[in-house]
């Protein structure tokens, strides 16, 4: 039924071949119609599917959930005879059918965008095929059937955003970025494989939840074990998702292309690990209960410390990186604060898992609009920094409404996707602590303060009159349609949810597809939440609008002269940087590896030399007898027959 | 006066003894061509006295010594063809200047 699937993966992976091995010998024109029309196709299987599953083959009539659909699953490496074993597969499940939308989605519009950001630039077919090869590792991530499957599409995925963020190879600082970025999340992928390893170890499968319910009956008593190794592969989430303290190479992965920091470091990479946990969200609930405040607590603690530094940025990738983190951070607290498995209207503990996902889905389509967008003003403007720009509203029409639609989308105005999604992350926050859930509206707050200052940076305040008159901004229109799709969906997206959550008509909504068991879970706003948010980020843009909209801002120069250290500090990051610098250079460089090094250089290598030098000096201490003397040779040789003869006289 | 084994076997360790002497330290390979002829002959000696003598009715040590002689001809052809090369290459036929096949 759904076999056309494995096209899903295979078109991309097939043009990544042919961009790859010939790309040398096309145009860019050909090379970049090879990879959107692969794209497109994807984009309609991917669609179809969705429809199918959800409408065509629909709810299961008995438990009135959406069944998981296999259509692939092959053993691909078995380990032992028996029992372990990795398999391959495409698995169909609500949040894999969401994310294979998402992806193909953005996929698209970023390879149609391209088209005009990287016109004329230097390996524009190269860039064609990583972005295949990014959209088939990530495709094939969202789709495994088992741990296992998911790990090696997870390193792809690693292994494409590296190559991307190098793109421009000639930089020392994309070369610093991108190692920076496989190095970190290299680092946290090993947790992930020791959990994936302890995971097979105990219950004898690398199968999720669904695979051996008899072998994790039999481990979910054996204590901590299943507990540690979720919590192993989180700190690989949380490598993937940039969380705190792993979070330092995503605003460095800025250095890439923007349409890759739309696509990979926006959309879709950055939330695979939201997307793993979400998949072992099952375990998680029935048998790491106990472990998962770390979750809440590493995504509280992330979604400030972003919030807090974006504040301070002046590069607007920068800016959105950061706004990033912070938005992924409120997808794992919406995941961490989800108590139960069931839904329905007396279980208010699983509304979270619910959120988390729909927050991923809207989270993805407006922030890919903004880095798009910003794309576009960096291409009008050439420069990342905001003293470039201001007052480009007049340059930039297109690129001026949908970023205003996306900002008003992050920062929760209703009629705009993000308010839904973000205020049911609230009430989730809201029914498990007020306190955390005080925290998360405080931190909205933020959001909508720190994207307002970058709205007005770009678009009103002070311009740059003479950089700007110089080369006039301009707005082509290939970079602006994706915009303009991407913006009518968050729109879309948001009016429809939230008339429907408002109660004005009844209809499907995100829950009735996606829930933390598959069954139709519709839930109302909870009004004052709603009410309270809505009032809090509205004042926060009044406040923004107020600081930075003017022509000349005398209250943002005395609030940065009353508090200069503190501007300071979040304009580096509060020195995350340094303190990594310092405790890779001065500890381990210094204090660990240098000894070791020691060690190696003077005790391993001093062992081999003197082995070498013990063979040598016995060799030249017996040379002398090989002397080339005949006549030597031959009373040795008489001196031994006489001694043998002596020998065999006497005994 | 009767002419024993003793006789033939003191003369031919004689011989063996002047051979062995000239093998050590004559220089000259010619000389221990020769050294190594006397040592040879001093063998086929025995042969021949111990086929006359104790073993009156056999031909072995006759036929041995005879082989012998042949084979020792063919070597010394041989080696005067070498050291012949050797000292056209070396200009010398001394044999402690011959130390080139050593380590």
């Amino acid at each position: 039924m759904f076999s056309y699937t494995l096209f899903i993966i295979l078109l991309p992976l097939v043009s990544f071949l042919i961009l790859g091995i010939a790309g040398k010998w096309l145009s860019h024109k050909t090379a970049g119609w090879i990879g959107t029309l692969s794209l497109a196709a994807v984009a309609a299987l991917s669609y179809y599917a969705a429809y199918e599953y959800f409408f065509v083959v629909g709810r299961d009539a008995l438990t009135g959930a959406f069944e998981r659909q296999v259509p692939f699953d092959f053993t691909w490496l078995p380990f032992f005879d028996q029992g372990l074993h990795f398999n391959m597969g495409i698995l169909l499940d609500p949040i894999s059918v969401m994310m294979l939308i998402v992806i193909s989605t953005v996929s698209l519009m970023v390879h149609i965008y391209s088209f005009g950001y990287m016109k004329g630039e230097r390996g524009f077919q190269r860039y064609y095929a990583f972005l295949s090869l990014f959209t088939m590792s990530m495709l094939g991530l969202v789709v495994a059937t088992n741990i296992f499957q998911m790990y090696l599409f997870w390193e792809l995925v690693g292994v494409s955003s590296y190559l991307l963020i190098g793109f421009y190879y000639t930089l020392p600082a994309a070369i610093a970025a991108s190692k920076k970025a496989f190095i970190v999340t290299r680092f946290a992928d090993l947790f992930f494989l020791i959990g994936i390893l302890i995971y097979g170890f105990y219950t004898g499968s690398f199968g999720f939840v669904f695979d051996t319910p008899e072998g994790l009956q039999s481990y979910a008593s054996a204590g901590f074990i299943l507990p540690l190794a979720l919590t192993l592969m989180f700190i690989g989430g949380a490598g993937k998702s940039a969380m705190f303290p792993l979070h330092i190479w995503l605003p460095d992965a800025m250095e890439g292309p923007t349409p890759v920091s739309a696509l990979i470091h926006a959309a879709t990479m950055v939330v695979a690990g939201v997307f793993q946990v979400a998949r072992l969200f099952p375990l998680w609930v029935t048998y790491a209960q106990d472990w998962m405040p770390v979750i809440i607590w590493v995504g509280v603690f992330t979604a400030f410390y972003a919030a807090a530094v974006a504040c301070a940025q002046s590069d607007i990738k920068r800016v959105l990186a950061f706004s990033t983190i912070s938005q992924i951070a409120f997808m794992m607290v919406a995941l961490g604060v989800c108590t139960e498995l069931q839904t329905g209207h007396e279980h208010h503990g699983s509304v979270g898992y619910m959120a988390s996902m729909f927050h991923l889905f809207t989270h993805a389509m407006f922030k890919a609009c903004l880095f798009l967008g910003a794309g576009c003003i960096i291409h009008a403007v050439h420069s990342n920094e905001m003293a470039a720009m201001g007052g480009l509203r007049k340059y930039l029409p297109i690129t001026h409404i949908t970023f205003l639609i996306s900002c008003l989308a992050i920062s929760g105005i209703p009629f705009f996707s993000g308010f839904s999604s973000k205020d049911e992350i609230i009430t989730a926050c809201m029914s498990y602590s007020p306190a955390v859930g005080w925290i998360m509206t405080g931190i909205a707050a933020m959001t909508a303060f720190y994207m307002f200052r970058l709205y007005y940076g770009i678009f009103w305040g002070t311009e740059n009159k003479e950089l700007h008159a110089a080369h006039h901004p301009h707005e082509t229109k290939i970079m602006t349609m994706p915009l303009i799709v991407l913006s009518i969906i968050t729109v879309g997206v948001g009016v429809y949810t939230t008339l429907a959550g408002f109660g004005m008509f009844e209809g499907y909504s995100f829950g009735s597809l996606i829930s933390a068991d598959n069954i139709d879970y519709r839930i109302h706003f909870d009004m004052s939440v709603a009410s309270c948010s809505t009032v809090i980020a509205i004042i926060s843009i009044a406040l923004a609008t107020y600081i930075f909209k003017g022509e000349k801002q005398p209250v943002a120069e005395k609030m940065k002269a009353a508090l200069p250290n503190l501007h300071r500090w979040a304009y580096k990051r509060f020195y995350m940087d340094e303190v990594y610098q310092f405790v890779t250079h001065k500890i381990i460089f210094a204090r660990v590896s240098k000894p070791i090094a020691w060690f190696d250089r003077h005790v391993i290598d001093g062992f081999f030399n003197f082995l070498a030098w013990g063979t040598n000096a016995a060799s030249n201490g017996i040379k002398g007898l090989q002397s080339g003397r005949v006549q030597q040779y031959a009373f040795v040789y008489l001196v031994g027959t006489i001694l043998l003869i002596l020998l065999l006289m006497l005994f | 006066m009767n002419i024993t084994i003793e006789h033939f076997l003191l003369l031919s360790a004689l011989m063996l003894g002047a051979g062995m002497y000239g093998f050590f330290t004559r220089r000259n390979t010619l000389a221990i061509l020769i050294s190594i002829e006397l040592i040879l002959n001093a063998a086929d000696l025995n042969f021949a006295a111990f086929n006359r003598l104790c073993d009156t009715a056999g031909l072995e040590g006759y036929l041995f010594t005879l082989f012998s002689i042949a084979i020792s001809a063919a070597e010394t052809a041989i080696a005067i063809a070498v050291m012949i090369n050797i000292y056209r290459m070396l200009k010398s036929n001394l044999v402690d200047e011959l130390d080139n096949l050593k380590w």
